[in-house]
This record gives C-alpha cells, structure tokens and sequence, in this order.
C-alpha cells in the first residue's frame, strides 16, 4: 500500500493512503477530541470537534470524514479550534437536559469528560430544557432523550453491526429525536433484537440498561471494534 | 418522429398559430391561479362559444407573464403581432375586454398595461422566453417556437464534447447560488469514469420569496426537460431525475405531464428522434425540508433516503447517485442550456457582462409597485431592478435589498449602484442565491429581519451537525432578546461569536451561510443594533420593547 507524508502539527508522519486523517492523527498519539465517530462504525461528521485546520483550505475539516493527502499540513489544536471545540460542547449541554449528579453514567460519561477537558465550569448559552418523555417499555433497555446528544452512534450500531436498523432518527433539526421502527414505544419493538449493542455504542446516558441507579452504567464502546474485528478474523 | 418530422411539426403548428386573429393568453402561474385566472378563462371560453368564434381565437392557458402583483393578467396578440396586456383582470372584466376586441372595436385602454412599462422593456427574456405565449401542456406549442431543435441538433451534428464546450465557452455559471461554471462541471462528469452516470435537476427552491424554479417548471417544463437530455448527451448519462419540491403540486403535475408526452414523440426514452441516444427522466417529489436542496442531501433524498447532507469531497460529479458520477444543476441552468445550444455561445456570452454571461431571472417582492419575476442580464445595477423595472419602493423609501434568502445577505442604500453580479454581491457579504430579491423599505427593522432569516434557518436545519442545529436556536433566542430590548453588549458579543462557529464549522452550505442575514445586517445596520442594546428602543418601531419597560418599572 503506498505511503503517504504528512505535517501533523509540526512533526513529519507517515500513512498508508486510504487513511482519514482522524486515523493518521491518533495514531501518531495525539488524542483529538471526538463525539460521533466511534471505530469500526461508518464516520459521520456531526459533531464536529475532530475539525483540524489543513494548510490551503479555507475552513477548518473533519478529521473523521477527511481522506489523508500527501504533503498535507495539519494543525490540531490552534487556539481557534479549541475555541471553536468548547462552544459545541457548551452548545451541547445546553440543548438537552443534562444533569451530571443523577445520570446514570456520570462519571463515565463522554460528554461530561469533554467538558472537564475544556475546563468548563459554566455554560454561557441559555439552556432549552426541552420536555422529552423517557421509554423504559423495553424489559432490558431504557431511552431518555433528554441526554442525547443525536450522535446516532446507536443508529448506525444497529444498522452496521447488528444489522437490525430498529434505530433511526426523526424529526429535523433541534427537535430531531432518536426512534425506535417508526416511532414506537421500544417494548413493542418487532425489529430489536435485544442485542444491547447500542447501549454499548452510547457515548452518554441516553441509553442504558435498566436497574442502573446514578453511575453505575458500565460503558464499553469497544466492544463494537472488537465485534467487527472478530468477525474479519472468522470470516476468512 | 426523427429530426425532419420534427422540423414539419414545428412549421405546421407555427402555419396554424398564424391563421389565429386573435390570440389570448391567460396567465396560468401560481400567483394568477391563486388570483381567479382560471374563472377568467371559463369566462372567455363560453364568451367565444356563444360569438362561435373558437376557430379564429386561440385561448391559451400560459406560464407566468411576469407582474405578478397585478394577477390575473391577460395578454391580447393580434393579428398584426401588437401586444395588449391586462392588469387584475375579474370575470366579466374579460368578458367585456374581448367582446370588445371580437368586435373590431379599438383596443380598451381600462386596465391596460402601458406598452413601454419599464417592467417589461427593460428585462431581456432568454429563459422566460415562452412564457405568456405557450401552453405548458402542449408539446406542439414548445415545438413551434423551436423547441427540441436544439436537441436534434446536438444528438445529429454535434459531439458530446462539442456540446460541453459550448456550455463552457459561453461562460454559464450555476444558477442555483454558487455560481460554479456549469461547463467545467459537465467536462468533469463527462471526463469521470463509470459506465452508468445520472443527470440530477435540483428544482427544490425554498427560499422565502423566491419561486424562479417553480414558475419555468410550471411555464416551460419541455425547456427544463430539453435542457437535461442535452446535459445526459453531453455527460453521457441515459438517465435523469428532476427533483421537484413537495409544495410545488402544479409543477409536478405539468413535469409529469410533459415527460409522458415528450416520451410519446420519441423525444425522451428510448432512442431519440430515431437515434443511439437514450435518456429517460423520471421525477422525484421532495417532502417539505429545505436541506434537500443542499446537492448532496438532495441526492440522498433522491435514493429515498433520509436527507442529510454528507461532506463533500467526494462531489457529486466523482461520486454521487447510488455512487456513481452525477451531474447536479439548478432547473434555471438547465433551462438556459437549450438557448445555448440553439444560438450558439458568442450570442449567449454577449448578453451580461465579462465572466457573468447570459441573463438571471429575479424573483422581485417586497415593498414594491410591481412585484414579479423578472429576467435581466447578469449586472445590471440594483437601482435598475428596484426603481426601473420594480417601479420604486412603496410606503417608504428603499432601506435595503436581501439576495440570496436565509442565505444571502442585506444590500443597504448606498450600494444602489451595485451591479448584480456573482463577484459583487460577494464583496458586499451577499451572495447571488437562486434569485429571491425582497425590496425593504424603511419601516423596516433590519434586526427584526435577521431574526426572520433565523428563525427560518432553525426551522429547516436537518439537525446532522451540532453548529447548525443547536446553535441556530441559540442565535434564535439571541436576537429574541435583542428584539425585546432585554440583551447587553455581552450578547451581542456571543452573537457574532456563534455567527463565525456556524461559518467555520457547520458541515454543509446551509449552516454555514445561516449566519449571513446577521452578519451582514451587522455589517450595514450595526447603529440600530445598538439601538435595541444599549438605548431599548427600536428606530423602525417595528420591535415590541413591552418587556424592556416591565423591567425598568420599579
């Protein structure tokens, strides 16, 4: 596979072509923040705060969705960008309802870990506090839209892994909500299989397994890499 | 039908036209139907029964004329090719109006439209060309005034490539807004490897008082279907799609109509006028999101699937419908294309100016004497479009202009003189857009406007990105608080910082070019949105500063 030369931030690196720069940028150890993009699932380009600044183009990209280029000149973490990242993680918090102390996933939650990062201690935006009804129909799973943040890791788990594709997104843009066949409480699901793999996939609390009281949902996304990985290996 | 029985078609149905005395044409647009037209033509119709004249007169139904503000228009032609059209035409107004003309009387000067009304002579009409003469529903009536010619020529005598360069050398540029050039577009579709590529006609127009699309859909529609199986020769794509809007049923309804007749006379589908050349256009109705206009997710939508825009690159034209190389244009550009075709691209790049050729049709409301569409070449000044062609601005004096709808931008008094061109309006934080054009006049409150657009842009984002979909409603709430006299500096501030995180990162056209209504009301009007900030008063008294009072009270 030819290779490819790269200026991440300074520092000459090397890639294989065919790698989107998110890949080439995190392995190269440089943990640029991301919410959407989850490994193994097809990258989406929705919650932009893997943006990178690539020399010659005018806006900042999606390192997820951006195709690494020979002699391309990236810069990662440009006091713009870290601007511009805080805002969205800001804007975040103030979309849904999100109240850290009795979430389920508080303290493992990737959200609240974002905002730590960006040290924010406040939220300058008004929040929306919108009313969104919680579906604990399911007998193992439960969904409160009120701490989504419209990643739709979930979706595309559901679609690309387990090949079920219960999960969807309706509705546009602020009210866009996660939904379950065509918007049914998900007990009455006829598609879900109970797999579970969403709630894996959820980078907050918007899904989780029932019976977890505040902090104790148990969170491992890679466990998606780790299915697609192992059925590369058996499948050849 | 091959290409010579297309030639006697056109000379029988234009030997036929002649041997009409009188020719009366009903506007049938949107607006006009909206206005009673189609009471007016049963009117004139059982008028001409009871004369027994129906084998002199022709009664036609017609695309729009134009001045729309004053539907229903009639256009009377006579025989010697003068020209007579009506204003808010009623009922037994036209009754009385042609029971004149049948009987031989001089023309009737009640409700007519002076001859030499700047509206009319001051627009130049290469795409409108047929509207107000033909019947959208007749094949026959495209054919007479040359239509399909273009396309028998280019399928017999000319060469795909020939036929881009054409389009390029003429300098046509996308009239959906960007302004791409339609030609380098073509020779990278046409270039792009693939055995099975898509012509795609975006015909989602949304903006707010923009309806360019939607009138030559429902005028020419045989103009917009020519156009495309042009662009299939070209690229090589045996397959289009025009992608209509939702609300646009009339549209639809005479597309559809054309398709089939146009596939009855082998002028689509299965080998043209007789030769290799295939092409089949099947229609695709959007349902109700304006995103679906952004190419990407309008392709997205096309496949029946949800619509979201995807980043681009890859584009369209590497890879695009069901991942193959796809054309993508406005219906405005592919309705110019037949004109190009048909003179030849000297006598298109002559019209407009260097770099911005042919003509622009603007859709022209607002505080103004005659709104309407209007067709004039690229560069002429605004002054010309508002004060010349519009008739000056009403209830008051003109304040500003938005191009571009929710994604454009104000262009103020003293820019009058600008001339409409991609390059300029840029400069002045504007954009071309599809051609919406409202006049604003100064009782307007520019802050109260931007508020509109956003409001507009909130609404209609697809929720994909985070910038675009939470931070509208932030920008939303913003100017709510402005407009109510209640914000400081502070806000303000957060404002314009929001404005650049949508510019910079939103992940398609519209959330990016969301902020523009703001930031240039900003740029021109930043008095009146300190106005509201720091004195709580709005200077057009258009804002209620109720909340601001209840706050002061002790």
């Amino acid at each position: 596979m030819p290779a490819l030369t790269l200026t991440i931030d300074g520092r000459l690196v090397s890639s294989r072509a065919g790698e989107t720069l998110l890949q080439v940028i995190r392995g190269n150890g440089i943990d640029l923040p991301t919410l959407c993009y989850l490994e193994g699932l097809s990258p989406r380009g929705g919650c932009r705060l893997c943006m990178v600044e690539v020399a010659g183009r005018e806006k900042p990209q999606a390192a997820c969705v951006t195709p690494a280029e020979e002699g391309m000149v990236v810069t990662t973490g440009s006091e713009r960008l870290q601007r511009y990242r805080r805002q969205i993680v800001e804007l975040l918090l103030a979309e849904r309802n999100h109240t850290c102390s009795v979430c389920v996933v508080n303290g493992q939650c990737e959200l609240q870990s974002l905002a730590a990062r960006f040290g924010i201690d406040h939220v300058r935006y008004a929040y929306l506090s919108p009313r969104l009804p919680l579906d604990a129909s399911h007998q193992r799973f439960g969904m409160d839209p009120g701490r989504c943040v419209l990643c739709a890791r979930c979706v595309r788990t559901c679609d690309e892994v387990e090949g079920a594709h219960t999960l969807d997104l309706r509705g546009r843009g602020v009210r866009s909500c996660i939904s379950i066949d065509l918007n049914e409480p998900w007990g009455r699901s006829e598609t879900c299989t109970t797999c579970g793999k969403c709630v894996q996939s959820c980078p907050t609390g918007a899904l989780f397994e029932k019976w977890t009281a505040r902090g104790e949902k148990v969170r491992a996304p890679e466990l998606i890499p780790r299915i697609l990985a192992w059925r590369e290996t058996h499948e050849r | 039908m091959n290409a010579s029985d297309l030639e006697k078609l056109a000379l029988h149905e234009a030997g036929r036209e002649r041997r009409y005395c009188l020719r009366i044409s009903i506007c049938m647009g949107s607006p006009c139907m909206a206005a009673g037209a189609a009471a007016v033509k049963t009117a004139i119709e059982e008028l001409i029964d009871r004369h027994g004249a129906a084998a002199d007169i022709r009664v036609v139904g017609t695309g729009c004329v134009g001045p729309c503000s004053r539907g229903p228009i009639l256009l009377v032609v006579t025989r010697d090719g003068t020209e007579y059209r009506y204003e808010r035409v009623t009922p037994p107004a036209a009754a009385a109006l042609v029971d004149r003309f049948l009987n031989g009387d001089v023309a009737p000067t009640e409700r007519l439209l002076p001859a030499d009304l700047p509206f009319f002579t001051g627009q130049t009409r290469l795409v409108l060309a047929n509207c107000g003469y033909t019947d959208p529903e007749r094949i026959e009536d495209y054919i007479a005034r040359g239509g399909y010619q273009s396309l028998s020529r280019a399928i017999h005598h000319l060469s795909p490539e020939a036929v881009c360069e054409e389009v390029t050398r003429s300098g046509l540029r996308g009239r959906g807004g960007a302004g791409y050039p339609t030609g380098v577009k073509w020779e990278l579709v046409r270039k792009a490897s693939g055995s099975r590529k898509y012509v795609v006609a975006n015909g989602d127009e949304g903006d707010p008082g923009a309806y360019m699309d939607r009138t030559i859909m429902e005028a020419d529609p045989h103009r917009v279907l020519e156009g495309m199986a042009l662009a299939g020769f070209a690229v090589g794509a045996e397959q289009g799609y025009i992608y209509v809007r939702g609300e646009y049923p009339l549209a639809a309804a005479r597309l559809r109509q054309a398709i089939q007749t146009a596939e009855r006379l082998q002028l689509l589908g299965g080998r043209i006028l007789e030769s290799r050349v295939n092409f089949r256009i099947d229609l695709r109705m959007g349902a109700g999101a304006f995103v679906c206009g952004e190419e990407t997710a309008l392709l997205a939508s096309v496949m029946g699937r949800r619509g979201h825009p995807v980043t681009r690159p890859p584009y369209p034209a590497q890879r695009g419908l069901r991942g193959c190389p796809t054309l993508i244009n406005n219906v405005e550009t592919f309705a110019t294309i037949p004109t190009i075709i048909r003179y030849g691209w000297e006598e298109f790049a002559s019209v407009g100016g260097p770099g911005n050729s042919g003509t622009k049709v603007f859709a022209i409301c607002g505080d103004l004497v005659n709104a309407g569409l209007v067709e004039v070449p690229l560069g002429t000044t605004l002054r010309q479009i508002v004060e010349e062609i519009g008739g000056g601005v009403t209830g008051g004096a003109f304040k500003a202009a938005q191009t571009g709808g929710p994604s454009g931008g104000c262009i103020p008094a003293g820019h009058l003189d600008t001339p409409m061109d991609y390059e300029q309006l840029k400069a002045l934080g504007s954009i071309m857009g599809s051609g919406g054009l409202i006049v604003m006049n100064d009782q307007r409150c520019m802050v109260d406007v931007a508020r509109f657009f956003i409001g507009f842009c909130q609404d209609e984002s697809c929720g994909k990105c985070v910038p675009c979909r939470a931070g509208t409603v932030q920008m939303g709430l913003l100017l709510d608080r402005i407009c109510s006299g209640l914000a400081s500096a502070c806000d303000l501030e957060q404002l314009e910082e929001l404005c650049h995180l949508l510019q910079e990162t939103s992940l398609c056209g519209l959330g990016s070019a969301a902020p523009n209504p703001v930031l240039s009301t900003l740029r021109h009007f930043r008095d009146e949105y300190e106005a509201h900030v720091m004195d709580h008063c709005c200077p057009a008294a258009v804002c209620n500063m109720a909340a601001t009072e209840a706050a002061c009270q002790p």
